[in-house]
């Protein structure tokens, strides 16, 4: 079976986290913050797992695990915060979070 | 399996950029749908077949639920279209582009050939209740605390209007 090289994987992952970066300095609205944010964990993560597999160990899918299970606790704070956010400026502009006193 | 890697590797780069351009929230969520599931058969092909099934499960089943309810929650539609002004894409692209060709430049094209096995659920689970332990110890504690902490974030009262200062003191 041929595999993929471990470069070609490695590449992916950096062009995933290179476009949620240019998501998070370009968009304004917060739930796509959040889901760029998800794009970069998720790139690396696949970097974990590319690294992983170079040596065919099972230590870089335990490093995914790991950095799943921080995701998930990130966008759930932040998607109650997104709330928040909403409820009490009636938009989603993260702009105006400069309005926000304490 | 290399030509399957390739093609997610496309489907998954082309979603995503579509996620950070489209100007409608729910097409993005549902654009990086499709980036996880490319993204889990990537993982498919480099031989995690636990990895994909769990990047289905929770990145593009839970996660991305949580993100659909909360746009839900939040009834978006009713807002304005979240046009970016072109010229708020220049800077971060030029900038970023040299940032990854530095980062490609930095991988290198050596070809070291990936181990062709796969690593199935059974070595992660012994590496993960094994010398991992206490990471999963830790991670349970971080979700806990997650859990806490969003419930008690979105259940605060709405801010009253102007000039209400001292209400302020019950947010740690």
């Amino acid at each position: 079976m041929a595999t993929v090289s471990l470069d070609h994987g490695l590449i992916l992952a950096a062009i995933l986290f290179v476009i949620g970066f240019v998501g998070l300095l370009t968009r304004r609205n917060l739930i796509v913050a959040l889901a760029c944010i998800e794009i970069m964990l998720n790139a690396a993560g696949l970097a974990f797992v590319v690294a992983g597999a170079r040596w065919g160990s099972a230590d870089g899918q335990v490093m995914f695990l790991f950095v799943l299970a921080m995701a998930a606790a990130e966008v759930a704070v932040g998607l109650a915060l997104a709330i928040r956010f909403r409820q009490s400026l009636g938009r989603l502009d993260v702009d105006d979070a400069d309005e926000m006193k304490g | 399996m290399t030509t399957l890697f390739y093609i997610a590797a496309a489907v998954a780069i082309i979603a995503t950029v579509l996620v950070i351009t489209r100007s409608n929230l729910v097409h993005a969520l549902l654009y990086l749908v499709v980036s996880l599931f490319a993204v889990a058969v990537v993982f498919y092909t480099l031989g995690a077949p636990f990895v994909a099934a769990l990047e289905v499960i929770v990145y593009a089943g839970a996660i991305m639920m949580l993100f659909v309810f909360a746009v839900m929650l939040l009834n978006v539609s009713a807002d304005a279209p979240l046009r970016v002004p072109r010229s708020a894409w220049i800077g971060p692209l030029v900038l970023i582009a040299v940032l990854l060709a530095e980062l490609i430049y930095g991988i290198g094209l050596t070809n070291h050939a990936l181990h062709a096995g796969e690593v199935g659920p059974r070595q992660v689970s012994e590496a993960l209740f094994g010398p991992y332990v206490l990471g999963v110890e830790l991670a349970s504690m971080l979700l806990l605390a997650a859990l806490i902490g969003a419930r008690h974030i979105a259940s605060q009262p709405a801010v009253p209007e102007a000039g209400g200062p001292t209400d302020e003191g019950g947010e740690a």
